[in-house]
Parts: structure tokens; sequence; C-alpha cells
């Protein structure tokens, strides 16, 4: 157990924090067929839109209520109204998700009983399409409530409640925004070889891995689709990934009765082992024995990798759940986390957090807590404090835009924590630096730590 | 607010402005933006464009008012060059949550912020920009700005755009307001000579005004600054006294040089950095200026001399790419002053622009665009994304260059494309630049990766091989003939 230390400042140097309508957006990009609305001024969308752009280097289907000084005043609802009809014209979406920001927050409106009344108004011109909306104002919570808050919103939306029956074998997955594209992608292969069928809400396997396709589509393409959630409520088991979303698995499990088994990430040994139990479980089968392969390599990897990880002093900043699994693999191996900064208070995965203290704050706060450090992980904008620092940076998060890969960086499951493992211990590599008199020198190195 | 309400009103009001000249008085005051369409509207907010100009001041520091979103999302995205400070690309915002709204603690909270940053860096100045919501809630960044100020001996500039005052193009303009109503002629020069210029609308994209800045040094201008690339807050506080401001980014920048002409009497005119005649014109535009302004009369023919030497250096490094590009077919999208400056550069070398879109362009760039096409290719106003992978699919150009927003319809289309907007890596300006972009253009069009992607997979849509289109690597085949031929005859006994 740790202490959580709140914010005392007014200013925020270099922000760790990307705001929740982006998590939202994200999150609604795993459904097949969607487009995510922004309830905000048409600038809120365009950097949402760039910096997803910058990350995933695909093209972001994202759109806007363009909210101006008037219809802020006056209310938005005729600038939602105008919006869906204009996507539905245009776009022609399965699945509309739309999240408010903080412009519209603020001015503070009645949007779900405006949406009832549109889409009533609208039933004929709509039909088709399904919609869903979400409270996302950019001054409450970061990307890991927006992405929840978008998935229990589309739970409240498609999934109805008290479905009887239950169809063999298939099982959901609240997937959390720690698990990458790629990890959702291994994630299903590995349930699959149980024999068993999942549904990931929200799945971004498909979705943002960038796969060139031959015709051109203007909405999210590749997730789960608007059927296949609607069939959630008649699975054996939720798997739920993240301490974030433990509210929409709450919402899930008490809609429609079916079980849920909590998992704050699934990174490390220990998580991918009781996985692997349950999965067990649910498929009636034994682990096999290419995870059980799978598990051994990861084994052997943590034995060559633990030289490069024991006393290492790592400085970590992210969001409250990729903070646990990222703090804690470095820990398994034996490394210290010297510092240890998140966006938002509140979440429990913060208490479980192998830091002294995890302190809310922003990239300056880690600039600051990382001198001594040997690495920085964060997201990219942690660039320029790695640079002043002469330490290696571990690109963790979003955004990540000046590595090629985001999608497809892995850090669940075995072979997920095995690809970490090597990552760390070669930017360590890397960033060798062969021994000099003057680096050796007992003298020089106290009057060092003198000046530190 | 009814102040800021008048400032939007007099820079819709643009008196140098030919698009609003022709205007009736009552469509004048319906101002210039365009109105956004819910649902069907792309594009950056006024705060976004106010940014783009006043950031890249680079040892000034630069404070956002409002919820983590205006600037979490936005911040060290441009590549805005710095010779020197690096305080502009450190982030601060006073990243107001929900208790600061409700609790009316915005102003306060503001104050604070601006008195930790001031302590904590020491800048020259501080740029306050206000956002949707602290403007919502009434916040008074002017008076905060005011008092600052005044306690701690700080320029602290009060930036009035919140994004959803309209577009990203206000923004610019309102910036440039800021800039005349509170930074320029607040404090003079420590040199001042009769051939200081500045620079309006350059803000050193990819260091690109480094490629033309020598050629100034060479002919005895001294670029006082650039409003805002690399420049120093004392530097545009000081720009009063130059003698000429160029403009480069068309109409963004008009009020303040209009502005600048009345109050101070100095001389502007619109030129571009893009191409090799553009840059030719623009040195001579500048030289011609300042020896009305009463620099030395030698500067003309000085200037035409370095003129000549340039070009006939440019012609002779560009002659390679000639037969490599000529004929290639380029669909050129993007806004502005890039579509006729890079056009004119681009048939230069015997490139064939088959479109060409007209958003943003003021009336002038259209002209300029009619003169150097004709009416020969098709001038877009606006293309649909899936109207534009349909025909780069089809094939209809050889390579598209527009900015980030469309680069995945193009790569989607497995089309060549190259960047040629603000967000860029790569400098392109001055003669220098124009040989950059010619040899980045050959690189990307002749690239042998667009045959290998362009491949289809050897199997029909059920997965089934199709010997029919499988294509075998000659070479390998004549590897593995000769590696047989080689083999002895007791390699296959087992056989």
């Amino acid at each position: 157990m740790n202490a959580v230390a709140p914010i005392t400042k007014s200013v925020s140097t270099n922000p760790l924090k990307t705001s929740a309508p982006l998590g939202a957006a994200l999150a609604w990009l795993g459904v097949d067929g969607a487009v995510p609305l922004f309830h905000g001024s048409q600038g809120c969308t365009a950097f949402a839109l760039v910096l997803l752009v910058r990350h995933f280097k695909e093209m972001i289907p994202l759109q806007t209520t363009a909210m101006n000084e008037v219809s802020t005043i006056v209310g938005g609802a005729d600038h939602v109204e105008e919006a869906l009809l204009n996507l539905k014209k245009r776009m022609n979406p399965r699945f509309i998700g739309i999240c408010s920001t903080a412009l519209t927050e603020t001015r503070g409106e009645d949007f779900v009983g405006d949406l009832r009344l549109i889409r009533a108004r609208r039933e004929a011109e709509l039909e088709g399409t399904e919609v869903a909306f979400a409270s996302t104002p950019d001054f409450s919570g970061a990307m890991e409530e927006g992405w929840a808050k978008a998935v229990a919103a589309t739970i409240e939306a498609l999934v109805p409640a008290g479905q009887s029956g239950t169809v063999k074998g298939q099982v959901n997955v609240l997937a959390g925004l720690h698990l990458s594209p790629a990890d959702a992608e291994a994630l299903r292969d590995m349930i699959e070889s149980f024999g068993l069928k999942p549904i990931i809400l929200p799945d971004l396997s498909c979705a943002l891995d960038g796969a060139v396709a031959d015709e051109w589509r203007a909405t999210a393409r590749g997730g789960v689709t608007v059927e296949e959630i609607a069939a959630m409520g008649r699975s054996k088991a939720t798997l739920v990934i993240g301490e974030h979303m433990r509210a929409p698995g709450q919402t899930l499990e008490q809609r429609t009765g079916v079980p849920s088994l909590w998992f704050d990430h699934l990174t490390g040994i220990e998580a991918c082992d009781r996985l692997c139990v349950e999965l067990a479980h649910l498929g009636h089968c034994s682990v096999p024995p290419r995870l059980r392969r799978e598990r051994a390599r990861l084994v052997d990897v943590m034995l060559d990798g633990h030289f490069f990880f024991a006393g290492r002093k790592m400085a970590v900043a992210a969001e409250p759940d990729l903070l646990l699994a990222t703090t804690r693999l470095m820990n398994d191996l034996g490394a210290e986390i010297s510092a240890a900064i998140t966006t938002t208070p509140g979440s429990k995965a913060l208490t479980q957090v192998p830091a002294r203290e995890v302190l809310v704050g922003d990239l300056g706060d880690l600039e600051a807590r990382a001198k001594g450090a040997d690495l920085i992980a964060t997201h990219s904008h942690g660039r320029q404090a790695a640079e002043r620092l002469h330490v290696p940076h571990l690109r963790i998060g979003f955004p990540i835009f000046d590595r090629l890969g985001a999608a497809y960086r892995r850090s669940a499951l075995y072979d997920g924590s095995r690809q970490a493992i090597f990552e760390i211990a070669n930017l360590f590599q890397a960033a060798h630096r062969e021994v000099t008199p003057d680096s050796l020198n007992p003298f020089l190195l106290r009057q060092k730590e003198m000046r530190a | 607010m009814s102040g800021f309400s008048t400032k939007v009103q007099e820079v819709f009001n643009e008196p140098a402005c030919d698009k609003n000249l022709k205007k009736s008085d009552k469509e004048r005051k319906k101002g210039c933006s365009k109105p956004l369409i819910p649902g069907a509207a792309a594009g950056g907010c006024a705060f976004d464009g106010a940014k783009i100009v006043l950031q890249p001041i680079v040892d000034a520091a630069h404070l956002i008012h409002g919820p983590l979103a205006c600037e979490g999302n936005s911040w060290d995205n441009r590549h805005a060059a710095s010779s020197g400070p690096l305080l502009y690309r450190t982030s601060f915002t006073t990243d107001m949550s929900e208790l600061d709204i409700v609790m009316g603690n915005g102003e306060k909270k503001l104050w604070k912020a601006i008195h930790e940053v001031v302590a904590t860096h020491r800048p020259p100045a501080v740029f306050v920009y206000s956002t949707c919501v602290t403007s919502l809630i009434g916040d008074d960044i002017e008076a905060v700005c005011k008092h600052a100020t005044e306690k701690l001996g700080t320029p602290i500039v009060p930036v009035n755009a919140p994004g959803f005052a309209g577009s990203k193009n206000l923004g610019n303009k309102l910036a440039g307001e800021t800039l005349y109503d509170h930074v320029i002629g607040t404090m003079e020069p420590e040199i001042s000579t009769p051939t200081d210029i500045n620079i309006l609308g350059e803000y050193n994209l990819a260091g690109e005004f480094w490629q033309v800045k020598p050629l100034f040094d060479k002919l005895g201008v001294r670029v006082h600054c650039c409003i805002t690339g690399d420049a120093r807050y004392v530097e545009v506080a000081s720009a009063h006294r130059s003698k000429v401001n160029m403009m480069v980014c068309s109409a963004a920048l008009i009020n303040l040089a209009r502005k600048m002409e009345e109050r101070w009497g100095i001389p502007y005119f619109e030129g571009s950095f893009y191409g090799v005649s553009d840059t030719s014109d623009a040195l001579r535009n500048i030289a011609g200026l300042l020896v009305r302004q009463g620099a030395p009369h030698d500067l003309i023919a000085r200037t035409e001399r370095l003129i000549a030497e340039e070009e006939a250096r440019v012609w002779r490094r560009l002659e390679p790419y000639r037969e490599r590009l000529k004929g290639k077919r380029v669909l050129l999208y993007t806004g502005g002053v890039k579509s006729w400056s890079v056009v004119s550069a681009l048939m230069e070398v015997g490139i064939e622009i088959v479109d060409t879109s007209l958003r943003k362009t003021t009336p002038e760039d259209k002209a300029r665009i009619k003169e150097l096409l004709g009416d020969d290719p098709h001038v877009l106003e606006n293309m649909a994304p899936r109207d534009m992978y349909a025909f780069l699919k089809e094939g209809k150009a050889d390579i598209m260059l527009s900015g980030g927003r469309t680069q995945f319809i193009a790569l989607k289309a497995r089309t060549p494309w190259l960047d040629i907007n603000q967000e860029r890596h790569d400098p392109f300006a001055g003669y220098d630049g124009m040989v950059e972009l010619v040899k980045k253009l050959d690189a990307t069009i002749n690239n042998p990766v667009w045959a290998k992607v362009r491949i289809p997979a050897p199997w029909d849509e059920a997965g089934a091989p199709s010997a029919r289109d499988f294509t075998i690597d000659p070479t390998h085949v004549a590897r593995f003939r000769k590696a047989f031929a080689e083999r002895e005859a007791q390699d296959f006994e087992e056989c």
C-alpha cells in the first residue's frame, strides 16, 4: 500500500493527462461501423483527431456538433440533431457514440432527455443507426474514465436486460484501455485456444491495426459488431480487464446476470497464470501445450532479463491501470519504482502500485522526480524530459507519435510480457556507456552526488 | 465580452482585405467565417489559430487557461524551430477541474498559475490564452493579466481567442490584434538600421526560415524578427522600428500588417519563399521597398546579382530531376498560400498538376492559380474523402501532396504522398528548399515500394492459391538453378 498524493499547484506543466472525450472516442472506434461524435466546439474534435492520427497513423472517423458562442448560450440540442442527421446522410453509420465535452457540460444540458426527444422525432430518418451517449467533461477524470464511460454507455444502449439462455462457450471481455490492439488480438487467440468464443468490447484488434483494405469506408471498421454486443447477455462469464472497467463490468453484470471475473491487468506471469486457470475452468479443458510453452519462455526471459532490471530506478508516469501493470512488471524483475505519477486520483489500482507514493501530477513532476532515475516510462511527450535527463525513454500509453507501431506494441499475456521485458532491457543496452576513469573515480562521484 | 465582440467585428471588417471590401455592409457584419455544419465540420478553432501564431515566440511562456483538452491534446505538436530558448515547448495550463469551475475559482487559479510560471521560469513575458469554458464562465483574463503585469513586473499578455469564437483563421487574426494591442511598440530596439525588416506569418516550421535568412545576411538586410518564427519577445515588442514588413502566410496577419503601416508607416507586401521565382520576387520586393524607405540604392543591383547567381545554381541542381519527374501528375490538396506557391514551384520542373484545391484561399490566391494553370486542370473547391480515394485508386495521379489529415487516404489507395503542410518535418523554403522538395518528390514517386505494395496477393478471396497471378522472382529462379547445377551427384543419393 502506498499514499496517493493529490495536486497542490495551480499550473500544470507538460500535461500527462489526456482528457476523457478522447478515451471515449477511442473506445467507440472499436465498434464496427461506428462514428464517435464530440458534442463541443470544432476545435475539441480537431485536436483529438490529430492526436489519434499521430498515434495510430490511421484515418480516424471523428465528428463534431460544431458548437459556437450562440449555440452554447441557447443550448446545443439543435446541433446534436443536425449532426446526427448529417452523419446518417453522409456516412450511414451503424452506431454513433456521442460524448459531451467541457464546453457543453459547463453550460449544462439535459443531454439524455434531448437525445430521447430527437430519436423519437427522427425515428424514421435514424432507422438502422444505434446511438449511445456518454457524459465525458474534459475537466473530470482522464482517458481511462472516458473509455470506461463509453463502454458503459454502449452496454446500456445495446445490451437488453435479462436475456435468458447461454450460448455455449461464449465469454465476454471488457477490454481496458491498457490493452493495445495487438494485445486484444492475442487475447482473442488465447481464449479461442480454450475452445471458447470471445466477444470483446471494445475491440480495437482489427479496427486500428491498419490493415490495407481494398475499398473505402468512412466509418470505423473491424471492431465488435452491434449484434455481438447485443448478445453479450447470453455469455457464460465476463472477463473484466482493468480497475477502470469495474463500473462498466458492474453495469453489464447487473443488466444480464452474467458473472464477472475481475483482472487489474494481464501483464506479468501471475496475471497470465490466473487467466489460464480461469479459461481452463470456463472451457472445461486443460491449458493448451502452446500456452504452457509460452509460460516456460516467459520464465526464461525473466531469467535473462532480470540482470537489466535489478536495482535500477524507474520513473513511470501513466494512467492508473497502465501504471500498475508497468510498475508491477518492472518490480517483478527487481527494479525500484523511484517515481510514480498518474493522471487522476481515486482508482483502487493506485494503492497496488509498488512505489512509496503515487503522485497525481504531470510530466513536469515526472522530470523533477526522475533525477537520478535510470529510465523514464511515459508517453511520447516525455521525450523532452528524457533528453534533458539523459536517460532512456520507454514509450507507454497514449500518445506515442514518435515511434512506429503503437498499435502493435505488446505488454499483456505471456508473450506480450516477454516483449515488454525485451524492450526495457534493450533500451538499457542501447544506452550503455563505456566506463572511463572519471566515471568510476569515487571522489568525482561524491562531488556529483553533492551537486545533485 | 462586449469588448471582445467589437474586436471580432473589427477583424471581420478588415479594410485591407479585398474579399471583405466587395461585400455589402450587411454581409460584412455577418463576418467572414462560414457557418460550421454539425456532423460535417473539420478543422481547428480560434484558439488553435491564435496559438499557431504566437507560440513560436520561443523565450515566452504560453499558459492556457482552460480544462485539459485544449492544451493537453495539442501541445508540442508543431515543428516551429528555435535557435536558442526552448521554453515555448514547455506546456503550461491551468487544467481547470470541475471544482474550479463550479466554485468560480478560475481567475484566482489563473493568477496563481501565472505567479508560479514567472517564479519558476522567469520568462520575458507570459501569453495567457482564454478557452471556451473559461470564457463561458466569464473569467476576465484581461483584468487578471493587467493585475499580474503590475504585480510581477513581467508583461503578461492576454490572448482572447476562445475556440467557439470561430475558425483557425479568425484565431490567427485575433493573435495579430493581441500583438498590436499589447506587444509591438512597447519596447525600443537596441539597434536599428535602414535595412531592418520583419517577416509576418513566418513561423520557422521545420527551421525553414534558416534556409532563407542567409540570403538576407548576404545582402546586408537585417531581419529584425519573424512574427513569430524563432522570435524573442523583445524582438517582437520592438518590431515597430523596422522599415519593411513582408507578409508570407496569405492574409492570416493582414490586419497586423495594415495597422503597422498606419501607425508606424511600415509598408508591407505579400510574398512567399516557396519556389524559385517566388523567392526571387520576394528578395526584389524587399530591396525595392527598402530603397524607397531610405536604404542605399545599390541594394537593388546587389539583389539582382544574388538572384542571378542563385537562380543559375538552383536550375543547375534541378536539371537531373527534370527527366525523372517530367509529366508526373500531382494531386495538390492544401489550402491558402501553399496552393499557388507550390504550384509555381512544381511547374518549374515540368510536373503536371491534375487537380488542386481552393480551400481557404483568398481571391488573389485563386487568381494566381488560374494564371498559372489556365482553365485546363480541375480546380476543386473541396473533395470528399471517398472521391479522393477513388481518384487515387484509379491511378489518376502519380502522387498527392497534402497535409496529414488526408495522408492516409493516399496511402490506403497505395499512392505516393508527400507532406507539404505545416506539420511536416522537412524544410522546403528558398532556393535550396526547392531542390530539397524536388529531391523528396523524386524519392517518393520513384520509390520501388509502390510496385511492391500493389502486387496482388497470390490467392483468391477464399485463400486458394492462384498460380496464374503468381510472379516468381526471376533472380530467385536463376539462383536456384545455379545452386542446383553446382551440386554433386552424391547430394542426390538420398532422394
